[in-house]
């Protein structure tokens, strides 16, 4: 048995098969070798966003089981609760089974069939009066989607700026705050050094979109004892196994991160060699009180960016590759007065202000547990280095022998996004990684190709005229802004854009706002649109941050009784709480059903190692008339001849989608799939079309990947090797090192717009704000919602978390992951519910500032005291998703959302902020207050608000009252 | 026949590693996904789209908090059938329906004996055995008999389905009966637990208890940080960190 | 654990039932019951009868009662195989029996064999009914020296209790088979009293620690693998408040002890109609609380299992 071939994550001794599989003979007349398949599929789990290549085992035309794709980059054969459960979201009672046109009023769910033809040319006389007058007026935002490159390029030749993903509600302040510092980010863009790491620390997750990557790492860190530390206010899932929990209070990690910078400032352990090579630490940055430069970087004539030269005592390039750099001090250059950024941050992290001692209270993090960590970060860092013996060279063309690390990893993510001060504590948080010098080392977190990008991205965010008739944008509507004149805003500082994003409000949007698209329609605020088109988001319920209000606004009409929101257009694949409110429903496929790309121009399955997509292809037939919305879209733009999708002759560019996903090209060479380009399958990255590109895909598992070879690895954002590859990858447009920002130029410019200077400054009422916020290093600052007040009368942080096995609303259409839950509980401390005179299993109000919501508590001790917690988007609407009107998540279950707020109170002007963070405009979710009312004995026992029931879609019959799954594939004897 | 054999060749049964379980249900529901297409197919459920939704499921995860001297902890507990070597679920069924298997020490279920009476499940102290009631007969862990065997499987497959998919890697497989296969010595070298050993039932499963956290080597070996002394003042202390 | 009407009846009926048939064929036997048409066909037929349907209805309780005769396999290791053929065995020497008694007015010879045989097949049954309780090593309350004699001692006292009533009403009984009978009454009540008295003291040898392995501290569940109650909490699972349990026992001792020996009080010294009434009435009401007790029996029991949803 030696020859046996082992791969995939499992693969340890204890895991193998036995050393003779052959079956005893125990003549108990069991069937040990029934048949299981007669093909094996192998395409992309979509049971999350994680995208894990799966085996897709099918008998008789049906599925049979899924299990991992050994050799996909992503899960290396493991699967989660999700992913093994397939099964049942793809037989779901609750899949519409044709459009539908609404009849009845909106959110009463009652809708007629209609057949494809009747619904395309609907949505294209509408959409093409639209596109012929203001196409602004078409509002276009999607959700789980991994089609983002089809879709932003869609609305960019229709020319509305009026399009985003989920980004906005969801992670955009780690996207930005990584973006605007080390050109890469957290989320699922970069990842740590699982192999090598010995400390690694993990802010606010639970569970995230790395969720296999993620589990692996844990189990490889496990198995080699290295240490994990998690910050979190619950001590669940991956917290509840670490090393050291640190059961911080919510919203104050900024301090703790900043007092870890201070006590290793102060020891004087930084990586200045780092800092010297990769950032821009040393960099000179002019200090000028009230002039218009203040604060920003001091160039020479041909405006290159200075610092000064120890040896040389003169300023010199700060790219030179010779310098010697000084990290401290006041210099003089053309009689401006200058300082080097690490002077700055020394200076403001030095303060007392940031001590362990002083920030303990605020975190409910002991002093003492502060500085042991920064001491074993400092121990890590600085005496566990590692070097791997293999030579590379960096851009200047310095040749290493080694690559030297340094093993602290760290990851982080809605914990630290979801708070209106997220894109600052992200900053914090890249700086602590920077200083000790672990930014894609061996060891530190990783970059995933195609990042590193330039520090911001180049492309900015198109449309700030605001679109005009018949014509595209200029580009793509999201970008990276870097300075006020970039913002989507008119001459009186207005939005351009309709959820308010890259407007003062939310200056360094990135991802859009699409959590107050809806309320803005509704409030013609800054303007009305006529048509709202939405893509596999549930914002009538848990992707809403009033979900109450919500429901209202969709359904609140004008005067002459006309829907302010005049009509919506919305593709879903179930019967989900949205779809009663769209007047136009296309449905979709499920993930078995249709292609997908997942593309290197929007979420690749990259690993650190080396760049990787995939795709999804169908691997069953749809047994209902749907159509993937890739193509119905695709569709749409033909009918409408948007530029791109039409040929000279008017005819139609693409078939479907596939037909897209091979044959465009976003620039000369590069198309949405990245492997076997070029006419033969040849090439990668850059090449011609390939026709038999998803044959190639489908032989080899449903992905490409390519490994980097050992000297490309690391160091990625100054290795030679590494920038070339990228460039011809089309990664990056010019093989240069990329500079970590610590010190944001661009923060700064905003800043000084907000003290008057510069040609688009913001109006007087919103220069405080932009002054506060747009700090060029990282600050901390009280969450915004939390009003002093709250103390007292809101005591409790109320936050959510992701069920494992669960993904967001579409879980519990599942037979069996509803199982697994279909109520979930408020969790509260013991000692907190003690206070309040509240047992286990009591019915409690959860009241907040904005509203109330009722269910049921359970006690735990692995809970920061001022925090409860509960499960995500378990509480369903009666009537959606298939189930009984019995079901305990329409029942017991509740959505927490009903309690949170899409505004911020009311200003000192009255003047109502988006609840969001103030730079990015990410929506604060976790920045919720409440306090705990036990229920009288009456209102015990079910959950409010509830809402009328929504009618079943026409055709549907009720779900089956008993599921015997499986017995149709019983011991299949076959050929052996 | 449901007297005990005296000792069995091999004695297969999991590993599961409380140290490093996150408690993602990744077992359970590749258990439930497996087994219910499989040789006790279906694991049949009941209201699946409703109130009281019940379905016979082999593999089950729970969640409990620890306090102890070292602190508090939270523990995800998978729990399934542990195979046990003296299995009263075997010896009490009238039928010969339950037995154990010679050749691997498996525990198992024949569906066309079983009488659907419970005394099993009644016998099972783990509460591993759940009652189809749609089919009226007991199912329970078959530890994958259908795959480890399976000659339909590429060789490299033939593991339990929760094994599989785990992943953490915290569920092991292997054979108990032999002191030095992986699994045997991975649960020897982590002190692996007996689930409820004063019972007498010497289950074969173990549970690798969570390891001991407050005194991380890194936390030992971490000298306190010393501030550099900032005589000098700032650039003083530059100069000092400048010049190590 | 879930009490199961079917299970609980089986127990209940069949007790009686063999309690009575073990008296008569020991009674005929050793030549204290004449041969009597009347007393012989309502006393064996009472006894078939409740014997017969208490196996009937505990098929009931079986998910595939048209197998039941495959139960009669495993007598080797399974008390409740062993029960199955100890039933069946018994009807042999029972009819034999009866033939011989009712039919042919026999008491000697073969009759009397039959009669003892059957007497100790019933025994034997019902011995072998305690025994799968009593072997039960997850449910604490059961698993103790008290469920065998528990069992037979019930079976004697509701046996004697019918059998007495029985003999009564032909008057052919001895005023002292009364006080046998109130004293097997008595001993019934007493030794319920020593088996309550036991399990409320009761060691439950597993804990959640040694159910988790979690061995030191303490551990509590704060998470159910499943929100809603599935088969394990259903059957295993099953919870009955303190004070509604106190409130049964209550009725199960009146019922089934205190009015019956109230009832063969006042038979003992009261006239002869009147005796004999208070003789019969004194059956259905004990037949009555010992159901209460069965019921009791199961419902007050706690299954290792629930150790693991924190629910001990
Ligand atoms: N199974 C599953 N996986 C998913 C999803 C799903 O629905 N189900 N959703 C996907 C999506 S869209 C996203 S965005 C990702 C999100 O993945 P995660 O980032 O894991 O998102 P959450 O589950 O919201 O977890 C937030 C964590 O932060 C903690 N937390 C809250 N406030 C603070 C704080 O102030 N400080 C710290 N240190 N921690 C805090 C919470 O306790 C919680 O553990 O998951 C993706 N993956
Ligand atoms: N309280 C609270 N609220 C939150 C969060 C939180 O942490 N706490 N997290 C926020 C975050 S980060 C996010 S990303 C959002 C996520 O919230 P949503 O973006 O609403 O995600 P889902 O609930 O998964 O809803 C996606 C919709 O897509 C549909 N769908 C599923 N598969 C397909 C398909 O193949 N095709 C089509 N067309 N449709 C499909 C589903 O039926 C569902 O209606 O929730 C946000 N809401
Ligand atoms: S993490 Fe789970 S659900 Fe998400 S893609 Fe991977 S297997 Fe599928
Ligand atoms: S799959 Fe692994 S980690 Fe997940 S619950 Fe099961 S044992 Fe634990
Ligand atoms: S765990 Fe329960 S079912 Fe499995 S062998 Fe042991 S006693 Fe039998
Ligand atoms: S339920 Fe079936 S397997 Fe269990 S004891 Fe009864 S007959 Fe045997
Ligand atoms: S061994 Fe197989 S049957 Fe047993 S728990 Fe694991 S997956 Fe389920
Ligand atoms: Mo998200």
């Amino acid at each position: 048995m030696s020859a046996r071939r082992i791969r995939g994550a499992n693969s340890a001794p204890s895991q193998q098969p036995l050393a003779d599989t052959r079956a005893p003979n125990e003549d108990d007349g069991v069937q040990t070798s029934p048949v299981v398949a007669d093909r094996v599929a192998k395409t992309t789990c979509y049971m999350c966003a994680c995208r894990c290549g799966i085996d897709v085992h099918i008998q008789d035309g049906q599925v049979r089981y899924i299990s991992g794709n050994k050799d996909h980059p992503v899960n290396r054969g493991v699967l989660c609760g999700k992913g093994s459960a397939g099964i049942m979201q793809h037989y779901s009672p609750a899949r519409l089974k044709k459009p539908l046109l609404r009849t009845g009023p909106r959110g009463s769910g009652e809708f007629r069939e209609i057949e494809w033809d009747e619904a395309l040319s609907i949505a294209a006389d509408r959409l093409g009066r639209i596109r012929a007058t203001d196409p602004k007026k078409l509002a276009f935002f999607t959700g789980r989607d991994q089609s983002q490159s089809l879709t932003g390029w869609w609305a960019t030749q229709f020319g509305t700026p009026n399009f985003a993903a989920h980004g906005g509600f969801c992670s955009v302040n780690m996207a930005a705050a990584g973006l605007y510092s080390v050109g890469g980010s957290f989320w699922e863009f970069g990842e740590p050094d699982w192999d090598n790491a010995k400390y690694f620390m993990l802010f606010g997750v639970a569970e995230d979109h790395d969720s296999n990557p993620i589990k692996i790492g844990l189990g490889k860190l496990k198995a080699r004892g290295a240490k994990i530390v998690s910050i979190n206010p619950c001590r669940t899932g991956y917290n509840a196994i670490a090393d050291d929990w640190i059961g911080i209070r919510p919203g104050t990690d900024g301090l703790f991160v900043l007092a870890l910078i201070h006590e290793l400032i102060k020891a004087g352990k930084v990586d200045l060699e780092y800092l010297s090579r990769y950032t821009n630490a040393h960099v000179l940055v002019i200090r000028d009180p009230g002039a218009a430069d203040d604060g920003l970087f001091m160039r020479d004539s041909e405006g290159r960016v200075l610092s000064w030269d120890q040896a040389r005592k003169a300023p010199v390039d700060s790219r030179d590759p010779a310098i010697e750099p000084a990290f401290a001090g006041t210099f003089t250059v053309d009689g401006r007065t200058c300082v080097p950024v690490f002077q700055l941050i020394a200076e403001r992290y030095l303060d007392p202000a940031y001590a362990p001692d002083a920030v303990a209270d605020r975190c409910g993090v002991p002093a003492e547990k502060i500085r042991q960590v920064a001491a074993e970060l400092a121990y890590v860092a600085f005496q566990q280095t590692i070097e791997l013996p293999v030579a590379w060279t960096d851009w200047a063309g310095r040749r290493h022998e080694t690559i030297k690390g340094r093993p602290v990893a760290m990851h982080a993510m809605r914990g630290i996004s979801a708070h209106s001060n997220g894109f600052h504590t992200c900053r914090a948080i890249h700086l602590l990684q920077v200083l000790l010098g672990t930014v894609d080392v061996p060891g530190g977190w990783r970059y995933r190709p195609p990042y590193p990008k330039p520090v911001p991205p180049p492309n900015k965010p198109a449309g700030k005229d605001g679109g005009k008739p018949m014509t595209p944008l200029a580009g793509s509507p999201l970008g990276f802004v870097t300075d006020p004149s970039d913002l989507l805003v008119n001459d009186d500082g207005a939005p351009v854009r309709i959820d308010k994003a890259y407007s003062w409000e939310a200056p360094f949007a990135a991802h859009g706002l699409m959590h107050t698209v809806i309320r803005n329609a509704w409030a013609a605020d800054p303007y009305p649109i006529d048509t709202l088109m939405m893509y596999m988001a549930n914002m009538a319920w848990n992707s809403s941050m009033n979900t109450s209000e919500t429901i209202k606004m969709l359904t609140d009409t004008d005067e002459n009784g006309d829907y302010k929101i005049p009509y919506i257009i919305y593709s879903d694949a179930y019967h989900s709480e949205t779809v009663a409110f769209a007047d136009l429903v296309l449905p979709d496929t499920t993930y078995l059903e249709r292609h997908d790309c997942i593309s290197l121009l929007d979420r690749p399955i990259s690993h650190a190692d080396g760049p990787g997509d995939a795709i999804r292809h169908p691997v069953v037939a749809p047994d209902r008339d749907v159509r993937p919305f890739q193509s119905v879209l695709i569709d749409l733009g033909a009918r409408l001849a948007l530029p791109g999708f039409v040929n000279a002759d008017g005819s139609a560019r693409y078939a479907d989608y596939a037909d897209y996903i091979v044959n465009h090209e976003r620039s000369p060479g590069i198309g949405p799939l990245a492997g076997w380009r070029g006419k033969n399958g040849g090439d990668i990255g850059r090449g011609d079309p390939n026709p038999h590109q998803l044959e190639h895909y489908i032989e080899h598992g449903g992905f490409w990947h390519h490994t980097l070879s050992r000297n490309e690895r690391y160091y990625k954002m100054a290795n030679q090797a590494y920038l070339d590859f990228a460039v011809h990858m089309g990664f990056l447009a010019k093989a240069e090192p990329i500079v970590f920002q610590l010190y944001s130029e661009p923060l700064q410019r905003f800043r000084l717009a907000a003290r008057g200077h510069g040609a688009i400054v913001p109006p007087e009422s919103e220069r405080p704000r932009i002054e506060t916020y747009c700090d060029p290093l990282p600050i901390w600052y009280a969450p915004l919602e939390e009003i002093p007040s709250d103390d007292d009368s809101f005591p409790l942080h109320a936050l959510t978390q992701r069920p494992m096995h669960m993904y967001h609303s579409w879980g519990s259409q599942n037979a069996w992951l509803r199982q697994i839950t279909n109520q979930n509980k408020l969790f509260v401390h013991r000692a907190t519910a003690a206070r309040l005179g509240l047992g286990d299993d009591d019915w409690v109000w959860i009241e907040s500032a904005n509203g109330r919501v009722k269910g049921q508590i359970s006690l735990v001790d692995g809970v920061n005291p001022n925090t409860v917690w509960t499960w995500n988007a378990i509480g369903k609407r009666k009537g959606a998703w298939g189930l009984d009107h019995d079901a305990g998540e329409s029942n017991r279950a509740f959505l927490l959302n009903h309690a949170i707020a899409d505004l911020l109170p009311a200003d000192a002007r009255g003047r109502r902020y988006a609840n969001s963070d103030p730079v990015t405009g990410q929506a604060s979710w976790f920045d919720l207050r409440v306090r705990l009312r036990k229920c009288t004995a009456d209102e015990a026992g079910f959950t409010e608000p509830r809402f009328k029931p929504v009618a079943p879609p026409p055709n549907f019959e009720p779900s089956p009252r008993k599921l015997s799954f499986g017995a149709q594939f019983k011991n299949k004897e076959g050929v052996r | 026949m449901t007297s005990l054999p005296a000792t069995t060749e091999r004695q297969l049964g999991l590993a599961i590693d409380l140290d490093t379980c996150v408690g993602c249900n990744a077992c359970v529901t590749s258990c439930k996904e497996w087994n219910t297409g499989g040789h006790m197919a279906p694991l049949t459920d009941l209201a699946p789209y409703g109130g009281g939704v019940d379905g016979v499921w082999f593999n089950r995860v729970h969640t409990y908090e620890q306090q102890s001297a070292a602190g508090g902890r939270t523990v995800h507990f998978p729990r399934s059938c542990l195979h046990c070597a003296e299995p009263a679920c075997v010896t009490v069924c009238p039928t010969g329906a339950s037995y154990k298997r010679t050749s691997d020490g498996i525990v198992l279920v024949n569906e066309d004996k079983c009488i659907g009476c419970k005394l099993c499940s009644w016998a099972c102290p783990y509460g591993a055995r759940e009652f189809d009631v749609d089919v009226g007969v007991m199912k329970k862990c078959t530890l994958c008999v259908d795959r480890i065997y399976n000659e339909n499987l590429p060789e490299e497959d033939r593991v339990p389905a929760c094994v599989a998919a785990c992943p953490t890697s915290a569920r092991h497989f292997g054979d108990f009966a032999d002191p030095n296969s992986a699994v045997s010595r991975l649960a020897a070298e982590r002190g692996g637990m007996e689930l409820m050993p004063e019972l007498g039932y010497r289950p074969s499963n173990r549970y690798l208890p969570p390891r001991q956290r407050a005194e991380h080597e890194i936390t030992i070996a971490a000298p306190p940080l010393q501030a550099v002394d900032a005589e000098g003042g700032f650039l003083g202390w530059i100069d000092r960190v400048l010049s190590r | 654990m879930h009490p199961a009407i079917s299970v609980i009846f089986f127990t209940t009926a069949s007790g009686a039932g063999y309690g009575l048939l073990a008296l008569l064929g020991l009674g005929a036997a050793l030549g204290l019951l004449p041969p009597h048409l009347a007393l012989g066909l309502t006393g064996l037929g009472l006894a078939l009868a409740l014997i017969s349907s208490g196996l009937v209805a505990s098929t009931a309780h079986l998910g595939r009662p048209e197998r039941a005769w495959r139960a009669l396999s495993q007598w080797r290791s399974s008390w409740l195989s062993r029960e199955g053929v100890a039933a069946v065995f018994t009807y042999l020497p029972a009819i034999a029996f009866a033939v011989g008694w009712i039919a042919l007015g026999r008491v000697n010879g073969w009759v009397a064999v039959a009669g003892l045989v059957a007497a100790l097949g019933a025994t034997v049954t019902v011995a072998m009914t305690g025994m799968i309780y009593a072997s039960l090593k997850p449910v604490a309350q059961w698993h103790t020296p008290f469920t065998l004699p528990a069992y037979l001692i019930f079976a004697a006292m509701t046996g004697l209790t019918l059998f007495n009533a029985i003999v009564q009403i032909f008057g052919l009984g001895p005023d002292w088979l009364i006080g046998l009978a109130a004293f097997a009454t008595l001993a019934g009540w007493g030794f319920k009293r020593a088996v309550w008295r036991h399990d409320a003291g009761i060691e439950h040898g597993p804990t959640l620690n040694s159910a988790t392995g979690l061995t030191e501290g303490r551990v509590r569940s704060v998470q159910w693998p499943h929100s809603e109650r599935n088969y394990l909490l259903k059957e295993m699972g099953y919870r009955i408040a303190r004070k509604h349990s106190l409130r049964l026992r209550r009725i199960a001792q009146a019922l089934a002890f205190a009015v019956p020996l109230a009832l063969l009080a006042i038979a003992f010294f009261a006239p002869p109609w009147t005796a004999v009434a208070a003789c019969v009435l004194a059956v259905p009401v004990q037949l009555t609380g010992v159901l209460v007790e069965r019921w009791l029996f199961f419902a007050e029991a706690t299954h290792t299992v629930t150790l693991y949803y924190g629910e001990q």
